[in-house]
């Protein structure tokens, strides 16, 4: 019971219900964000796989990226700022959705082509199948990060949520629980000690009265030694044959 | 023309050298808003940190971008900005540029896993 980090409750059989009921309650919860925590991390550890997975993908794709760029320029002579400056309006947008995972709202985001080419007219005069060629890696490039990105999201959310998780885990099964055994340890010995006063009382009371009862027999006792009759004072049904054996 | 994108779809911005840009621009994911500002920015070693700093910040804080790229060696100038930068969205990714190979080991996000697997299954 130590007695030192208990919820200060007055000991009763009222209290020691509402804390009995309490710890389920905890014990129930703890079970639960357990389970949620477990499923989180399942989740996790999936998405990281496969965040790693592409990570190394990507090197790959925007490595063919590059390197078609380069033959697109050997081939239309340097296009950069002409590309640079006719800049208007995005061709690829992103959409998100939500999806959930055990409470947790992960954005997912997709892209998806909006309006006509900028550049429909570039390499027109030679290059083009190059040019072509260069829009379809870096639009595959981009679709790949728009991937990686989603998976990224959920990472960050979900390391987050995990954490937090962990914590009330944690802060339930070292902290509110033990807090609540003692503090049910506590009501129980108080109501024992109660219990033990009360008997204790008892037995006083009884002693008491033997005490007193021993008194009175002594006392009558004296009486008849001096030659007293009690009978008369005596109560009718007591016994008064007694007399008879002297 | 922000209001619609922030109805609809969201833009990916790009901050790297001149080549990322230019492919990526290409790729059909540039755009300039009505204030003429664009969503992609070219680094070039001239281009001073604080430059990319204030570029950086000033993407994060456009609501109708949802993803900024960025390359390797430009986010290694700026470090300490992504490194603060823990919000989902909008989420940085660290790309390749064309003369610096991929190194998973300085990626920001790779670097947080770091502390729950063990790194061979990162570089791999």
């Amino acid at each position: 019971m130590s007695g030192k980090d208990r919820l200060a409750i007055f000991p009763s059989r009222g209290a020691q219900m509402l804390m009995k009921g309490r710890l389920a309650g905890a014990q129930k919860g703890h079970g639960l964000l357990k389970k949620k925590a477990d499923a989180l991390q399942v989740r996790f550890r999936l998405i990281l796989s496969k965040i790693i997975e592409t990570k190394t993908l990507m090197g790959e794709v925007m490595k063919e990226a590059a390197f078609s760029l380069a033959e697109a320029k050997f081939t239309t002579g340097d296009f950069n700022q002409v590309v640079l400056q006719n800049v208007t309006k995005a061709q690829i947008k992103i959409r998100s959705k939500k999806d959930n995972v055990a409470g947790v709202t992960l954005p997912i985001f997709e892209s998806y082509q909006d309006g006509s080419d900028t550049y429909e007219l570039a390499g027109l005069a030679r290059g083009g199948q190059q040019l072509a060629k260069l829009k379809k890696n870096f639009q595959s490039a981009v679709k790949l990060l728009v991937e990686l990105a989603s998976l990224q999201t959920s990472f960050v959310t979900l390391d987050e949520v995990i954490k937090i998780t962990n914590r009330r885990v944690n802060a339930i099964e070292h902290v509110i629980i033990p807090r609540l055994e003692r503090t049910l340890a506590y009501i129980i010995s108080e109501l024992d000690e109660l219990e033990r006063e009360e008997f204790y009382r008892l037995k006083k009371i009884q002693d008491k009265k033997k005490i007193i009862k021993d008194k009175a027999e002594a006392k009558k006792a004296a009486l008849r030694a001096a030659g007293q009759d009690l009978r008369d004072s005596a109560n009718l049904l007591d016994e008064g044959d007694e007399d008879l054996l002297f | 023309m922000a209001l619609h994108a922030a109805v609809k779809g969201k833009l990916i911005s790009v901050i790297g050298d001149e080549d990322t840009c230019v492919g990526f621009l290409l790729g059909g994911i540039g755009e300039i808003n009505k204030n003429r500002h664009p969503n992609f920015m070219v680094v070039d070693k001239n281009t001073p940190v604080s430059e990319i700093e204030e570029c950086f910040k000033r993407f994060v804080k456009r609501d109708d971008i949802d993803i900024i790229l960025i390359n390797q060696n430009v986010a290694e100038l700026v470090r300490h900005v992504i490194d603060a930068h823990t919000a989902p969205v909008p989420s940085v990714l660290e790309i390749p540029s064309k003369d610096h190979p991929y190194d998973a080991s300085k990626d920001s996000i790779l670097r947080r896993a770091k502390g729950m697997f063990n790194p061979e299954d990162l570089v791999r």
